[in-house]
């Protein structure tokens, strides 16, 4: 069992933290002007308004899934997300001012303010998403091929929901890693709350580690939401597909705090930040770890929390003092 | 208003598009035991939109059946249970998602009637919600109505209000063919999106039908005829009391259906305005637009144009994320109304 070194451990701690904060923060300023005033009767909730428009889809609780996996990437391996994947996105290291930015819509974001946060592109990080559900398998896997055909050493790696392991594509896709061998992760958080239905009707039979075997694909299960957990699951993973072993699933079982998206019929009220705090907490529990472990004392965990509320002020400062694109940049770019 | 109000007695009742699209499922639920229903998240949330609010307690699970996220499964299912002699209303949340199912769609349920020389019959109902104007960006603001529409063997309906949502809803219900209704967002009356003002109005309390293929005159006018749909319905009616303060008159004609289409309502308004403007929220090429100008074009030999056929839809490009930049290609009703002014001037300088 590879387990994390020091320094990985003081990393999944400071980026998961900063996840969390960010994700918070996002949470109260998505609610701003989401309940205008002049609201007309009926109406309670106006998704269109504020300074981020459209869904807000966060991952707050999923932060042990996203450092677990990242932790063993290169900045030449290929990270796929789904529609809730700004804890995978800063995890694999893309910058937080850019993507704060096309969140709000704003010129200097990661896509000009056109994709938002359903559609974070990324090519210099390798990274991307989509707002498709089952949609961030095929292109992991083309990631993969891709390196195989090019020599690359690079690996790539697919985030998706439990509720797009029901869409054909996933099966599809695991074919066809299994096929080829491909250097690929699927990663499957499994958070229960793929919106609020009955889940745990939806899904028939074996779990997704189990049915990746059926295609020759290894399947590995974590049933804690934990970072040490996720990261020795995912070295194994990591390191086979660096070692042409072909492809493998990781299937956790994970936990998201805000509901499926913010002002859903479920969370009318996203947490407003403070967030109380939950018997299970992964972000606490690394830190017991650390402390336990003498990595960390409170001058380094005050200093570590600094470092991110700085990181998140400026991005967020960053993003409201952009301007946002000309409204002829809404032709551009559709072709090459 | 969003909610249905408490009206006096005697005044007529307010319905929301969503509630009017529950009663009339609700009212051929109970009138068809065949009828059914299928789709993501109806269990504890009654859709997404809500068009399918309190049907599970009345009807339970098995007629208001939560669907695991496997589309091209349910969609194809829904097919079959048809031919069975059931009557599928099947729902996917947004219509950009239809691409993970269209090969159900458009290789089998469009098409399975014609195969077979007319031995089965697909009375599915295919519900989902379109349009943008809320920062859904590229992949959950389309229309796509006119994608569908293009297919041969499905028909297509875009109402604009509760009233006309509730009986072609029952109509859907009620045909032998597969028909795709179209919500647009906008006019649910979301209790999390703004909504357009006039899509809630008075809505019968008993089942009643709107047939397929005859377009209401939502505004009556001898100017300019207005042909449109769905929301841009009500943006077309408030474009239209501005050109009334500047002498223009417009007559505002809403489809309700493209497939089939009503083209005689269309050309008896352009017959009488001699102008025509086509307003879609649906991308500009190869759509709707092209549609209605062409079936004008191929009766000119009945109808006179005094101005060139204009048309307003979402250029060509995937629908952007940033506020301004979906402002900009999203029909406004200031751009409504420049385009009539245009229309108008054009006559001048014809007659010039
Ligand atoms: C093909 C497709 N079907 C349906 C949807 C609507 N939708 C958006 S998120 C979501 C839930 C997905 O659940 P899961 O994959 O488990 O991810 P989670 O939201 O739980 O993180 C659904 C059904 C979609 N975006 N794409």
């Amino acid at each position: 069992m590879t387990k994390p070194p020091p320094d990985k451990l003081l990393w999944m701690y400071e980026t998961m933290l900063l996840i969390r904060r960010y994700e918070e923060t996002l949470a109260q300023v998505y609610l701003q002007g989401k309940r205008p005033p002049d609201i007309p009767p009926g109406l309670s909730f106006d998704i269109a308004s504020g300074p981020v428009p459209g869904e807000m889809h966060l991952a707050a609780g999923q932060e042990p899934v996203a450092v677990g996996v990242c932790a063993h990437l290169r900045e030449t391996d290929t990270v796929v997300g789904t529609h809730r994947s700004h804890h995978v996105a800063i995890a694999k290291g893309v910058p937080l001012d850019r993507m704060t930015a096309e969140i709000f819509g704003k010129v200097t974001g990661l896509g000009r303010g056109k994709g938002g946060h359903l559609h974070l592109f990324d090519p210099a990080h390798r990274f991307s998403c989509s707002g498709i559900v089952g949609a961030s398998l095929p292109p992991a896997c083309g990631a993969a091929l891709a390196a195989r055909l090019t020599g690359s050493p690079a690996i790539a790696v697919a985030f998706l929901g439990e509720g797009a392991a029901k869409q054909g594509i996933f099966h599809e896709s695991l074919n066809l890693a299994g096929q080829w061998r491909l250097p690929v992760v699927f990663v499957c958080e499994d958070n229960r709350s793929a919106i609020p239905g009955a889940e745990d009707r939806a899904a028939a039979g074996a779990s997704s580690a189990e049915r990746a075997k059926c295609y020759g694909i290894e399947g590995i299960a974590v049933d804690r939401n934990d970072a040490i957990a996720v990261y020795e699951a995912a070295a194994v993973a990591v390191d086979r597909a660096r070692q042409g072993g072909g492809a493998t699933l990781i299937d956790v079982k994970t936990e998201c705090h805000f509901g499926h998206f913010q002002g859903d019929a479920r969370v009318f009220q996203p947490t407003t930040g403070a967030g109380e705090p939950r018997p299970h907490d992964p972000i606490a529990t690394l830190a017991a770890t650390l402390r336990r472990r003498k990595l960390l004392d409170d001058a380094l965990d005050h200093r570590i929390r600094q470092r991110a509320e700085g990181h998140i002020a400026a991005a967020f400062e960053f993003a409201r003092g952009s301007l946002y694109p000309a409204a002829s940049e809404a032709t551009e770019h559709v072709f090459a | 208003m969003n909610t249905a109000g408490h009206p006096a007695p005697g005044a007529p009742r307010i319905l929301t598009t969503a509630q009017a699209i529950a009663e009339a499922i609700g009212q051929e639920m109970e009138r068809d035991p065949r009828v059914f229903v299928m789709g993501e998240d109806f269990g504890r949330y009654g859709g997404v939109f809500s068009a399918t609010g309190g049907l599970l307690e009345r009807f339970g699970p098995e007629r208001i059946r939560d669907t695991p996220r496997s589309e091209s499964a349910f969609i194809g299912a829904a097919a079959a249970a048809a031919v069975e002699g059931l009557r599928p209303i099947a729902e996917l949340m947004s219509v950009d998602l239809f691409g993970v199912c269209m090969d159900q769609i458009y290789n089998h349920l469009a098409k399975n009637r014609y195969m077979s020389g007319g031995q089965v019959k697909l009375p599915v109902v295919l519900m989902t919600a379109i349009g943008g104007g809320h920062g859904g960006a590229a992949q959950h603001s389309q229309c796509l109505y006119a994608t569908f529409a293009h297919l041969p063997g499905l028909k297509v309906v875009v109402p604009s209000n509760a009233h006309d949502a509730k009986g072609l809803m029952t109509q859907a219900i009620r045909d032998d063919n597969p028909v795709m209704v179209f919500l647009h967002r906008g006019i649910m009356g979301l209790p999390w999106m703004q909504y357009q003002e006039g899509a809630s109005v008075a809505v019968p309390e008993t089942a009643f039908t709107v047939p397929f293929g005859q377009a209401a005159v939502a505004r009556e006018g001898r100017h300019v005829t207005i042909v449109t749909l769905g929301l841009m319905v009500h943006k077309a009616l408030l474009a239209a009391r501005t050109l009334h303060t500047q002498g223009i008159e417009a007559e505002v004609i809403d489809l309700r259906t493209l497939v089939p289409l009503d083209t005689q309502s269309v050309l008896r308004s352009v017959g009488k305005t001699g102008r025509l403007l086509i307003v879609d929220e649906d991308y500009l090429g190869f759509g709707l637009s092209g549609e209605i100008a062409a079936v004008v074009a191929e009766h000119m030999d009945e109808v006179a144009l005094a101005a060139p056929i204009r048309r307003l839809g979402v250029p060509n490009v995937p629908i952007p994320y940033s506020r301004p930049l979906e402002q900009a290609v999203i029909p406004s009703v200031t751009r409504i109304v420049e385009a009539c002014c245009e229309l108008a001037d054009a006559k001048l300088k014809a007659a010039a």
